[in-house]
């Protein structure tokens, strides 16, 4: 290989990844705003609207306190019954953007358990990410974070956070 | 055999009730197929900046029957059946692209943009061998043409001849709405399907209802956003199928009656932390902030703010629906009001902040009908009638929708 692999790197950003997505699946909402910047861009949106370079987005936010938002939303005012995700990661790819940003590239899939016990493959596709290495207490944080849906189908509703 | 037996009479009531039959008999939803989607209704088929080009082409569904929307190369629209004249397969798989001819991949017969067949592969053998006799007639199981209306940028297609023309079926008020909403030229923003894990009807009947809105989606009331108690209205038009609901936002007057009426929805108070979120601009110019409009039997016009949709309602078996959502904005939106809208799309779809409860609902009713296809539900709010209403507090929309459905259906 020609580029020595940056080991600390590749961890640093699977670490953030683990921590986000126990975060989720722990049903710890109040604590996703954090793993982003002040100023972080997150977005869902399909892999048909991506190709097409169109802008629509499931979920779009555009600081942290949008962020915030959701989750109040989700725990106060939103509707829907109870259910949890169980996400699996793969496939993260890293590069070094310059010495304090990074970009990752992800596969994941989400499974969704209802409350009844029902459980599907409720979404995949890829994560793109944009890094702070060293973000608030020294900790990586997303300056920018794209979930690609695989499929333009979203079944029932997408509450919970991907 | 079931030891169930089956009355399909409608009640008594007459609109005020709907059997929950309706949403759970097979038999009801393959009639409905040909009564309905196949039948003497105008089928929302998607816009037309989707096919800005000649050769253009999109799929799209009339009821569940696959069909194919092009631009010819007169520019003209055209609509048939995605169904090959030979074995019947689907003769455009991709969901839309641009072609000078329409060609089965199964065995190569080949159509013309308007779905004529125009030649059938090896028609006459090879080297005088095989083939079909002269007097074969491979056009006799032709894909259907649809006849296709558009009225400010919308498509809409019918496969029969008795449908009445396209503004005789929408009504003079809707129409006039259509055209507050599709006043220029618009552009595409992107889409996404959303499943409903329920009967097509209780989604159309979701959207008819004016009633539930403050009241499922909490997220309207909690920022007072949309209550009942705000000036709008109720205008029910054609046949009954087509409505559209309106409100007229920072109207309301900090009254108390759903405090007082200690109603959920009205408790606790939530504060945007990041507010822009509520941004938006009186665009059309007429106060009008939401407005929602239904035509019978697939399609939804949506203006929630700056959030602009158009909703097709898919049937996809009795139980599962595919709603397709497409969002647009206007051709000459400037960067500030491309992201004004996108920040309002956080209102809508599956994820949105005032629409994903309505899969939930919907869902709510299907799983709790079962068992009680003999019972039936109660929509008398408003009364009896099915009139035009300033009050939003009102069911007369749903009403209309089911007169609607019985004329079609002879029930």
């Amino acid at each position: 290989m020609a580029m020595a692999m940056d080991i600390a790197l590749q961890l640093t950003v699977e670490n953030l990844l683990a921590r986000y997505t126990h975060a989720i699946d722990d049903d710890n909402l109040e604590a996703w705003p954090d793993f982003f910047v002040e100023a972080a861009r997150y977005r869902i949106t399909t892999a048909e609207n991506h190709e097409r370079g169109l802008p629509l987005a499931l979920v779009h936010a555009d600081s942290r306190a949008m962020l915030r938002d959701r989750v109040n939303a989700l725990r106060h005012a939103n509707v829907y019954e109870a259910q949890r995700y169980r996400h699996v990661y793969s496939g993260v790819l890293v590069t070094r953007i310059n010495d304090d940003t990074a970009r990752a590239v992800s596969s994941f899939q989400v499974a969704r358990i209802m409350h009844s016990g029902e459980t599907t493959l409720f979404a995949s596709g890829r994560c793109i990410d944009r890094i702070r290495i060293a973000g608030e207490n020294g900790v990586a944080q997303f300056e920018e974070r794209l979930v690609i849906l695989d499929s333009r189908r979203v079944d029932t509703l997408l509450a919970i956070p991907l | 055999m079931s030891t169930e037996q089956k009355d399909r009479a409608w009640p008594a009531e007459r609109l005020t009730r709907v059997p929950y039959w309706v949403y759970q008999d097979e038999d009801i939803y393959r009639e409905e197929q040909a009564k309905i989607f196949r039948g003497n209704t105008w089928n929302f088929l998607g816009l037309e900046a989707e096919l800005p080009n000649a050769g253009d082409f999109k799929t799209s569904f009339l009821g569940d029957m696959p069909v194919v929307v092009t631009r010819d190369e007169q520019g003209e629209l055209r609509a048939f059946e995605n169904r090959c004249a030979h074995r019947g397969a689907l003769l455009c798989i991709a969901p839309r692209g641009n072609v000078k001819r329409i060609n089965c991949v199964y065995h190569n017969w080949s159509y013309d943009l308007a779905g004529n067949l125009k030649s059938v592969a090896f028609r006459l053998g090879i080297n005088g061998k095989g083939g079909m006799p002269e007097s074969a007639c491979p056009q006799s199981q032709s894909p259907r043409k649809l006849r296709i209306a558009t009225i400010a940028g919308l498509m809409f297609g019918t496969l029969s001849g008795a449908t009445p023309p396209l503004e005789q079926y929408l009504g003079p008020q809707i129409v006039a709405r259509i055209r507050r909403v599709m006043h220029k030229p618009v552009k595409l923003l992107g889409g996404y399907s959303q499943m409903f894990p329920n009967n097509w009807k209780l989604y159309l009947d979701n959207v008819k209802d004016t009633y539930h809105a403050s009241l499922l989606h909490l997220f309207f009331a909690k920022f007072r956003l949309n209550r009942l108690s705000q000036q709008g209205g109720v205008i029910v038009d054609g046949d009954g199928g087509n409505h559209v609901s309106f409100t007229m936002m920072k109207t309301d007057q900090r009254d108390n009656v759903y405090e007082s009426a200690g109603m959920r929805s009205a408790q606790g108070g939530l504060r945007l932390e990041a507010p822009e979120l509520l941004d938006s601009v009186d665009e059309i110019g007429d106060g009008i902030t939401l407005q929602i409009l239904a035509v019978f039997p697939n399609f939804v016009l949506q203006q929630i703010m700056n959030s602009l949709a158009v909703r097709q309602v898919v049937p996809r078996d009795v139980s599962e629906t595919e709603l397709v959502w497409t969002c647009f904005g206007y051709q000459d939106d400037d960067e500030k009001m491309d992201a004004l809208r996108m920040r309002q799309s956080n209102f809508i779809g599956p994820a949105g902040f005032i629409s994903m409860e309505d899969g939930a609902a919907t869902g709510f009713v299907q799983r709790g009908v079962q068992g009680a296809s003999s019972n039936a539900s109660v929509i008398e709010m408003g009364g009896d009638r099915i009139a035009s209403d300033e009050s939003r507090v009102t069911e007369t929309s749903v009403r209309g929708l089911w007169q609607a459905y019985r004329g079609h259906m002879g029930l």
